[in-house]
């Protein structure tokens, strides 16, 4: 990671411009090669400093309009394996575990998404029975009040 | 929306194709030319299906840090507060939910101490009690939709 590819992720983490050659679009603004960009692009998705290099989709947009954040308080020594079973929910997007605080005891999130709320109601119905915890709350979003991604500077 | 962008959306929300030209390649595999598939994409970026095609960066690797804040908002009190806690480059999401900390936002910024800057001040500004959850471990993260 040097100061090209810090260039290279400003240049394009607002997203790549929709022409034949996106890629040697963004690289004549840098003054380097498409070949450069193409690489240090490849690299930077190997070391994991690009999770993923691909379209972000306005899911409201498509009908998938119920967002619900899903929470369960899980024993501390259960968290490895109920994480893993949570992730392999198909309809789970997002599964953290987070750190607990004296006012907030749920430390397991997952983030699901549907088409309706029941949807989501019903995700979070299978995934409580499989891990047998139910001590949990489901969040939905009420509204969205910004969703930008991650930037840098 | 048809069935061909449905196909496309589906397609470029993985692995996009790092190549010189990527809308061809993506077209090849779906049976349309190159023009086709850009200016169906324009119109869904347009549309505002797309928001943008572009990595997805993860701070963490970069010496930053991350978390999730929750925070309780009085309800005649919830726009002014989300607007103040919009105007900070380096909060990603913000949704208002359903609880007694009501408003909750992801925060990323390039270090420790930038993040923990910008926690103490937006509660000093919004004067409200927060929580932060930063995250111990993840399991998943990949959001890609079935359209």
């Amino acid at each position: 990671m040097d100061e090209t590819d810090r260039k290279l992720l400003k240049a394009t983490q607002d997203g790549i411009p929709l022409v034949k050659k996106p890629f040697a679009e963004v690289a004549n603004s840098l003054g380097i090669s498409e070949d450069e960009v193409l690489r240090r692009t490849r690299g930077l998705l190997d070391e994991g400093v690009i999770r993923r290099f691909g379209a972000s989709i306005a899911h409201r947009k498509i009908g998938i309009t119920a967002n619900a954040m899903c929470v369960w308080n899980v024993p501390d020594e259960r968290v490895d394996e109920v994480g893993n079973t949570i992730a392999g929910f198909d309809d789970v997007t997002h599964c953290y575990a987070r750190l607990r605080t004296k006012d907030w005891k749920y430390n397991m999130f997952a983030m699901v998404h549907g088409r309706a709320k029941q949807e989501c109601e019903d995700v979070a119905d299978r995934i409580t029975k499989a891990i047998g915890i139910h001590d949990r709350k489901i969040l939905f979003s009420e509204r969205e009040f910004k969703k930008t991604g991650v930037r840098i500077e | 929306m048809d069935e061909v962008d449905r196909a496309i959306l589906n397609s470029i929300q993985g692995e996009f194709p790092l190549t010189s030209r990527p809308f061809a390649e993506l077209g090849a595999k779906l049976g349309l030319d190159e023009d086709e598939v850009i200016s169906r994409l324009q119109i869904l970026k347009d549309e505002g299906t797309i928001r943008r095609i572009a990595p997805i960066i993860d701070v963490k690797k970069l010496g930053g840090a991350s978390t999730l804040v929750a925070m309780s908002v009085p309800l005649d009190r919830v726009d002014e507060v989300a607007n103040t806690i919009n105007m900070y480059p380096e909060v990603s999401h913000n949704y208002l939910r359903q609880d007694k900390y009501n408003i909750w936002f992801t925060v990323s910024a390039p270090s420790k101490s930038r993040l923990g800057q910008t926690l103490k001040e937006v509660g000093e500004k919004t004067g409200c009690p927060y929580l932060n959850l930063p995250t111990v471990k993840t399991f998943k993260l990949g959001v890609k939709f079935e359209v």
